[in-house]
């Protein structure tokens, strides 16, 4: 019966990778242009299986640090942010990146923080809602369902965000580190990108979450085993500092091992994207839709979304305006989708092709690792899937990007406004673990019990 | 809906199955406050990654991790105060 269910799963593992092989052999077939939508695809696969089997979730780095004082994903991400940080460096100085910084300002904060209440609600961040639909949780596609039309209706209705675009976000400065070390030649990148931006930054909140606390829980421990009252009379030798330093860093290996393979990938995804627009000729995958013949699917400037590197959500409001504008919405008449972005159709759409490839990827990690299941929300996760959803969706909107392209990106690349969005987020998650605990208290006083209390 | 029972003497069993982050690690912690040293809580979920993240927040509070099972996507901690 095991033996049956583990074959099962295995035949379903391999049925997905063969049904990305076939579309891929198929999409390449139509027109070789089309190897940068399979690329785009093959990369979200990757992502899909890294962090399902990391369990890498944006969202449990702020959450459980406060609610839980666990710090494993904190120092996860900031593993995988350095190590990009370098990669896109390194492409840099070869000619060979697309990263581009966004405008700094106020809204990254606003935006972060609308972001931050939504991720800790709905239960997980931009990309863990993508794998963990990709397990079998309806939960989290109740939520990607909220973030795809939250998003589509948030940039059209009203007409109000043209009026924020314009009047606000496309005045504001971009700012990348490395413009203020131009003497430096090309060491430029890694003095301010990698060094100043990322690592300097990165050793500041570790050593703020080590202080604050990984080394109260070490003190608490070490007062334990001293038996003294109140723990008051221990301290730590800077040799204990260093060890419990290491020690906060490797206490989950194998989040460290994800984030710094999460790191490489995203690296590697820039370089191959490069490397194929410079192959086509085009610096937008919108000239490419135009040359197969596409008009309908780019934006009045002849583009399409396609930043070049990792991204979550501005795919997921173009394929929610492409369902509303088949029920008969006009959803071009706006900066976002007319201008910019365009409306390609799902098929055309590289970057959904990698956020499909992304949970795909994640379902093969889970049928592999026997860790696949459906899993139904009820009501209550339902109500909060919805809300999460949409405040993910329109945070990530004002803050132009996500987790991933507001923050992970832009702070790896050397854009302050990352760090900024980063800021926002852990507030905007403070608030949200503040109403999970008492909404977690108040469920667990309903349970009729008698618990000896302490 | 999240089910809290006494199983036996000091045993307890919580089934947080069908709920994503935080809700399994936040349920158990807050349940594990109200045990006493000693007694026994059972957390049964499905939802990968609370795996992680509950077994090192019951380390860090001193909370003994006695056996561990998964099976078809179900895991079962269980966990002595």
């Amino acid at each position: 019966m095991e033996a049956d269910s583990e074959t099962r799963r295995r035949l379903w593992a391999f049925g997905i990778i063969g049904f990305l092989l076939i579309v891929s052999v198929w999409y390449y077939a139509k027109n070789p242009m089309y190897i940068y939508l399979v690329a785009y695809t093959w990369f979200g696969f990757t992502y899909g299986v890294l962090q399902q089997w990391g369990r890498f979730c944006f969202a449990s780095a702020w959450r459980d640090l406060i609610a839980l004082r666990v710090t494993r994903m904190y120092i996860g991400i900031m593993i995988a942010l350095v190590i990009l940080g370098v990669v896109i460096a390194y492409l840099e100085v070869q000619g060979l990146s697309t990263f581009h910084p966004a405008p700094l300002g106020l809204h990254e904060l606003l935006g972060g923080f609308i972001f931050g209440l939504g991720m800790v609600i709905a239960g997980g961040c931009a990309t863990g809602t993508l794998y963990k639909s990709g397990e079998g949780n309806l939960s989290s596609a109740t939520t990607l369902v909220a973030m795809m039309f939250s998003q589509a209706l948030f940039v059209d209705v009203g007409g109000y965000f043209d009026k924020f675009l314009k009047g606000y976000v496309f005045k504001q400065p971009t700012v990348r580190v490395s413009s203020y070390f131009s003497q430096y030649g090309d060491a430029k990148y890694f003095i301010g990108d990698v060094l100043i931006n990322g690592f300097l930054v990165v050793l500041i909140l570790l050593g703020l979450t080590y202080f604050f606390v990984t080394r109260k829980d070490l003190m608490e421990q070490k007062a334990a085993a001293a038996a003294t009252a109140d723990g008051g009379n221990v301290s730590m030798t800077f040799r204990e500092d260093l060890a419990g330093f290491w020690g906060m860093i490797t206490a989950s290996k194998r989040t460290a091992i994800a984030g710094a393979l999460i790191g490489l990938v995203a690296g590697l995804n820039i370089l191959v994207i490069q490397g194929l627009r410079n192959r086509f000729s085009m610096d937008n995958f919108g000239t490419a839709l135009i040359r197969m013949g596409y008009t309908e699917d780019v934006s009045r400037t002849g583009r399409v979304f396609d930043p070049g590197y990792w991204y979550i959500t501005s795919q997921e409001a173009q394929f929610g305006a492409w369902f509303l504008e088949k029920l008969g919405m006009n959803m071009r008449d706006n900066f976002f989708f007319g201008v910019t972005n365009g409306l390609p159709h799902p098929l055309n759409n590289p970057l959904l092709w990698m956020s499909f490839g992304l949970m795909l990827g994640a379902a093969v990690m889970a049928l592999l690792s026997n860790e696949f299941k459906w899993k139904k929300p009820n009501r209550e996760l339902f109500t909060f899937a919805i809300l999460g959803g949409v405040l993910m969706g329109v945070g990530a909107r004002i803050a132009l990007g996500c987790n991933i392209g507001g923050f992970y990106i832009r702070a790896a690349g050397g854009d302050p406004g990352g760090w900024v969005f980063f800021l926002g987020m852990g507030a905007g998650a403070f608030l949200a673990v503040k109403g999970m605990t008492w909404w977690t208290e108040r469920q667990l006083s309903k349970i009729d019990l008698d618990l000896e209390i302490e | 809906m999240v089910k809290l029972t006494q199983k036996g003497n000091g045993l307890y069993e919580l089934d947080v199955k069908g709920y994503v982050c935080p809700h399994p690690q936040l349920y158990t912690v807050k349940s594990l406050e109200k045990l006493k040293p000693g007694d026994v809580l059972e957390v049964v979920f499905d939802n990968p990654s609370s795996n992680e993240t509950i077994t090192m927040a019951c380390n860090k509070r001193g909370y003994k991790i006695i056996d561990k099972s998964s099976n078809g996507g179900v895991f079962v901690l269980k966990i002595q105060k």
